[in-house]
Order: C-alpha cells, then sequence, then structure tokens
C-alpha cells in the first residue's frame, strides 16, 4: 500500500497510534502496581521484572514457536520474583523500596544472563487485530491496528475496578492495605495477603515485557525497556491506585512516549532527542503537581511506605 | 555505665558496640559469594575458578590493582551521592543523571576555555561539573521536602532525563563534526586532562574520590549540620521542634551529593575520555548505590566497598573471556550481594553477642 500524504495529520495520528501501541506495558504494570500497593506494599523492582519477562516471553517464543506460550512463561517468572520479594519484605526491618531497587538490579542483571543467545533469532509475533477496515488509508489503518493484550489489559481494568469494590477477594485486598492491625482483627494473615499480591504484582509487569518484546518494538535486546517498569509505579501514585485510572494514565503515557518518534516521521529532526524525555518530564510533572507536603494523598492505602 | 570496671572492659564494650557493624555486612558478602556460587554450579561452571579469575582480574597482580583502582575512582564519588542524602532517610537513585550532565559540562567548560591556563580549565571543569551535579539532585531534594515528591522515583526519572539530555548536546548543540562513528562533544584542551598518581598507572581521580570521602565524613561525624541532618534523618518533626532549617539542609546534602556525582562525570571526561560521550553513561551511578548500602551509608567505609566492587567490575573482561560468561555475569552477582545485604537489616540487634551489656554482666 502507498502511504497516503496526509500532512501534518500525521502527527496526532501516530500519537494515537502510539498510545495504543505503547501503553500496553504501562497498562499491565501499573495494574500490577496497583495490586500489590492496595495491599500496603510497594514494589519498585517491577522494572527488572519486565525486563525479565521480556526475556523469558521471547526465550519461550523462540524455542516454542509459540508467542502466546511466552506471554504465560513470562508471567510465571514474574510470579516467582514477585513471591521472592513478598516473602523478603515480611521480615522486620527489611525495607521493601531499597529490597526494590536491588531487584531492579538483579533482574535485568539476570535477564541479559540468560538472554545473550537470543538476541539474534527471531521469535514470531503476538497477533493484532485491524480495527481500521473502514478506511483506505494505511496510516489510519497501522494506527488502528491493535494488539490483544491490549484489548486485555484494557478488560483487566475494568474488571479490576469492579473487582475492588465488589468482590471478598478485593476488600481484603484493601484492609490490609489500609490497616495491618484491623486485617489482623478480622483473622487475616497480611503477610499471606502481601506475598500473594505481589506475586499477582510481578505476574502483570512480566506480562508487560512479554508484549515489549513480542509485539513492540518486538524483539529482545538489552536496551528493550526505558523504565516503562519505573513511569508505571509513578503512573499508579497518578492514578490514585484506581485501575480505570491507570487504564487512562497510561493512554496519556503511550501518547508522550510516541510524540518523539511522530515528530520525527514528519520531518522534525531539530531537538529530536529531547522528545524522548517527555515521557518522564510528563511523569515528574504529574508527580510534582498531584504530590503534597501538607495534606496525606487521597485514596492513599494506609500501610504504603512511599506516602507516609 | 557508671561502673565502668577497666580500661578493657571499656574497650570490649567499644568493640561489641562496632563489631556488629562490620561482621554483619561481612557475612552478607559472604553469604551472598555462596549464593552466587550455587547459581554457577546449576550452570555447570566452577565457582571455584571464578573466584580465582576474580582474584586474579582485581587483585592479583600490580597491573590488576591498578585497574581496579581506577574503576573505583568514579565509584567513590557516585556512592557518596546515595550515601549523604541517605543520612536524612533518603533513599536517592538517580546519581548516574548527576554523573552523565556532570560530564557534559565539564567537557563544555574545557572546550570553551582552550588555551587557557591548565590550573584553570581544570578547576572551571570541575565546578561546571559540580554545579550541574548540585543542580540535578538539589532539585530532588528540594521536590522532596517543598512539594512532598517521592525521591527515590523522581531521582530515577531526573537520570533518564538527564541521558536524553546528554544525547541531545552530544549530537546536536555541542556535537564535534569529526566525530562520525561515536558522536562526542569538541574535545577539551589536552592541557586540561587529569594525569595519573606518579608511579602509578591510576589517575588523580582516585584521591578525589578519597578526599570527598573524608570530607563527608568530617562533615556528618564532626559538624553541626552533620549532627543536624542526623537529627533530622531520624524524625524530621523532632529536627523541626528543635529549630533545625530541615529545607535548607536536605537540599544542601542532596546538592552536595549531586556535585561529588557530577564530579565523577568530569573525571571520567578528564581523565579517560577526552570529551563527553555516550560511554560517561557507563552504569557508575548504579554500582554507586550498591557501594553505597553495602558501606551502610558510612563515608569511610565507602571507601574499602568501592575498591572491592571496583575488583569485581575490572574482572568481568577476564570472566567474559576464560570462562564463556556474559558480561552480565558481574551484575548478577552485585545483584545477589545486594539482595543479600538488604535483608541482613533484619538481623540487627539480633544477635546476644554484639550487645556491649552481655560484656559488661560477665566481667
Amino acid at each position: 500500500m502507498e502511504p497516503v500524504d496526509i500532512g501534518l495529520w500525521g502527527v496526532p495520528l501516530a500519537i494515537l497510534g502510539g498510545a495504543i501501541r505503547v501503553s500496553t506495558p504501562f497498562i499491565f504494570v501499573s495494574l500490577g502496581e496497583t495490586i500489590t500497593e492496595r495491599s500496603g506494599r510497594i514494589n519498585l523492582g517491577l522494572e527488572g521484572i519486565l525486563v525479565f519477562g521480556a526475556m523469558a516471553a521471547y526465550a519461550i517464543a523462540v524455542m516454542t514457536g509459540s508467542p502466546w506460550l511466552g506471554v504465560l512463561g513470562a508471567a510465571g517468572t514474574g510470579a516467582v520474583f514477585g513471591l521472592f520479594h513478598g516473602w523478603i519484605c515480611k521480615f522486620p526491618k527489611v525495607n521493601d523500596i531499597a529490597i526494590g531497587i536491588a531487584l531492579m538490579l538483579f533482574g535485568s542483571g539476570l535477564a541479559f544472563f540468560f538472554g545473550k543467545p537470543f538476541i539474534q533469532p527471531s521469535a514470531p509475533d503476538l497477533p493484532a487485530i485491524s480495527l481500521g477496515w473502514w478506511s483506505d488509508i494505511p496510516q489510519v489503518q497501522a494506527a488502528l491496528s491493535v494488539n490483544v493484550l491490549f484489548l486485555i489489559g484494557a478488560a483487566l481494568a475494568f474488571a479490576l475496578w469492579w473487582a475492588f469494590r465488589h468482590t471478598r477477594a478485593g476488600l481484603i485486598v484493601r484492609v490490609v492495605g489500609d490497616s495491618s492491625d484491623a486485617a489482623r482483627a478480622m483473622g487475616l494473615n497480611p503477610d499471606t495477603v502481601r506475598l500473594l499480591a505481589t506475586a499477582v504484582g510481578g505476574a502483570f509487569a512480566a506480562v508487560g515485557g512479554a508484549y515489549l518484546s513480542l509485539y513492540y518494538p518486538g524483539s529482545w535486546n538489552e536496551g528493550i525497556s526505558s523504565g516503562q517498569g519505573l513511569m508505571a509505579v509513578a503512573l499508579v501514585i497518578f492514578a490514585r491506585w484506581n485501575p480505570l485510572g491507570c487504564f487512562a494514565a497510561a493512554l496519556l503515557f503511550g501518547g508522550a512516549g510516541a510524540l518523539g518518534p511522530a515528530l520525527q516521521s514528519v520531518g522534525v529532526t531539530q531537538g529530536y532527542y529531547l522528545f524522548y524525555a517527555a515521557p518522564y518530564i510528563l511523569t515528574l510533572a504529574i508527580m510534582v503537581a498531584t504530590s503534597s507536603p501538607g495534606r496525606s494523598l487521597a485514596g492513599a492505602p494506609g500501610e504504603l511506605s512511599i506516602t507516609k | 555505665m557508671s561502673e565502668r570496671a577497666s580500661p578493657s572492659a571499656g574497650a570490649v564494650e567499644w568493640l561489641a558496640r562496632r563489631a556488629e557493624a562490620f561482621v554483619l555486612p561481612l557475612a552478607a558478602l559472604i553469604v551472598g559469594l555462596l549464593a552466587f556460587s550455587v547459581f554457577l554450579l546449576f550452570l555447570g561452571k566452577s565457582p571455584l575458578q571464578l573466584f580465582e579469575l576474580m582474584w586474579r582480574g582485581g587483585f592479583g597482580s600490580w597491573f590488576s590493582v591498578q585497574n581496579t583502582l581506577s574503576r573505583a575512582a568514579p565509584l567513590l564519588l557516585s556512592a557518596l551521592c546515595v550515601a549523604l542524602p541517605a543520612r536524612l532517610g533518603l533513599v536517592v537513585i538517580g546519581g548516574e543523571g548527576a554523573i552523565v550532565l556532570g560530564g557534559v559540562a565539564a567537557a563544555a567548560a574545557g572546550y570553551a576555555l582552550s588555551g587557557a591556563p591548565a590550573f584553570v580549565g581544570i578547576v572551571a571543569m570541575g565546578l561546571a561539573s559540580m554545579a550541574a551535579g548540585a543542580l540535578w539532585i538539589g532539585a530532588v531534594g528540594a521536590l522532596r521536602h517543598y512539594r512532598a515528591v517521592n525521591e527515590t522515583i523522581s531521582s530515577l526519572l531526573m537520570a533518564y532525563i538527564a541521558i536524553a539530555l546528554m544525547n541531545h548536546f552530544v549530537e546536536g548543540p555541542l556535537r564535534d563534526p569529526a566525530s562520525l562513528n561515536k558522536p562526542s562533544t569538541h574535545p577539551i584542551d589536552p592541557a586540561f586532562a587529569i594525569g595519573d598518581i606518579p608511579g602509578m598507572d591510576v589517575h588523580w581521580g582516585l584521591v578525589v574520590g578519597i578526599v570527598a570521602c573524608v570530607i563527608s565524613s568530617i562533615l556528618i561525624e564532626k559538624t553541626s549540620w552533620g549532627f543536624a541532618a542526623r537529627i533530622a534523618g531520624g524524625n524530621v518533626r523532632a529536627a523541626q521542634v528543635q529549630g533545625l532549617a530541615v529545607g535548607p539542609l536536605i537540599v544542601g546534602f542532596c546538592a552536595l551529593a549531586g556535585g561529588f556525582a557530577g564530579l565523577a562525570g568530569m573525571i571520567e571526561v578528564a581523565a579517560v575520555q577526552g570529551n563527553a560521550n555516550a560511554s560517561i553513561a557507563a552504569g557508575y551511578g548504579y554500582t554507586g548505590i550498591l557501594v553505597a548500602f553495602l558501606a551502610r551509608h558510612n563515608p569511610l567505609a565507602i571507601i574499602p566497598v568501592a575498591l572491592l566492587l571496583g575488583g569485581i567490575d575490572a574482572s568481568g573482561g577476564l570472566l567474559q573471556r576464560r570462562m564463556g560468561l556474559p558480561d552480565a555475569t558481574v551484575q548478577v552477582l552485585q545483584g545477589m550481594i545486594f539482595l543479600v545485604i538488604l535483608f541482613s537489616e533484619t538481623f540487627y540487634g539480633r544477635f546476644k553477642a554484639f550487645n556491649p551489656d552481655l560484656w559488661q554482666r560477665r566481667r
């Protein structure tokens, strides 16, 4: 298909397409972190888990020929990392933020260690659904080619939002996150709940990594992640621990991430590297705008160390 | 404790009090190495061979010792970038950003002052790099105190922004058109290059790093600012009630920390690279986090720990060639040590042998 010249319309279109394409890892990581943080723990190591998940998914897809087995395998490894984080943080005086930093270094180190032989071979991609069939313009079709994982992520955001409000499991996670003492009085074991919540969070983050290596950008190398795992943690605070907010914020971040390549595609090359900083600057600006020294954050789980 | 029996009892008590801070990290280090040995055994590699190569690559010969010392120099400074804010209870992990911006600022100053006397050029490069780093990490401290923005996340975001800025300068306004394959800034005047310590193949950056650690130690242990920082690190409210200016204290400590990290960037430019390019983002900022945590944020303890990790770093190439291990091996080992060190925090105060009272009662 010949690209049709659509002039500057290409920029918003590329940002829309980019928002859908780039946001998926943010959706999964931030939903996972929401579950973890709602239980009262913070896992900064999701960045390392995401990188390891990207490697595991790619390696499994190369060896089995099935990208979906890769996604499942990645989720499994993410859950193992999450269990490890949850287990080690239950000991007194062990700092969950510091463990997260260590896990960030360890997870990516391990991913580079085992991922070395998989940089060359190519793995099968995850399938995409074309939602742009109604248009003749190839750019529109490209922008609306939506990956299945994006749709699953969107569905999960709604499901979690509902589950936090209306299910027993959602209530248990919220109680443990708001007050360990209240949870103990109800006969719940906060450590067990947090262990499981961190494991689920790890699995989600690893699926986000699988999307990176199996769909967009769709290859495995040591620079696969540009801090998505970390930005997603900041995004959760911005979204006020609300899964639907996470989904919206992820789209916003995806759009910001697509700004650089979109401008480059219409020939803007001046200050091009600065646009790569856009998502980080946006994250920082949002953190500054939404934090306040006077009051604690609305909707913050009471046991969360990051807001204390 | 007025009934001190004899001078030796006091010595034992002193020893018991300090031994915990020494023995536990050492034990954690050994457990980390053992865990890594198990990891290697699973892969069918010999841990003994690994440790032998690590010794040879890091400390075994005069050549490798000099290599280790050169690598330790930036680690000393980047570890201070974590250790100083930690005294105030802040976990700042974005030292890498201050390093790369310090490097860019130093390269710009070194190019702009071409032809000036060497002393002027070097001092200007050092000041420019420290100013850039201080601005960067000082901003993290200010956001923390005045806007309650989490400093761990903001400092890492700032590091990503700093790397984007570096790419912008190196590929754009400051690019040397002659650097085709590897975009770099214009080279600094060769007269501004930092030379080697006489009799060694190690540049002066090592001395700068050690001096910075000693200054930091004096600042924390012997001055009223250091004392105020320790109070604020223990309890911000209590410090404010005492009338301490917590805000300037936090911003000042963070700015100094960033200044040291910026200086590490200047040393990379002036002693190693000769200009600023993507190689100055070599990950020293991240290894520095581990150094600071291993040293329990004690500036003097940073010196031996930086040498140890510099040695592990230096042996990476040898491990790759002799054992066919990927270059990430060192990172895996560092990650394992880091996790065990953090886990060991739970054992402080749990062992009776480290309790000074026990030694008193026995007497």
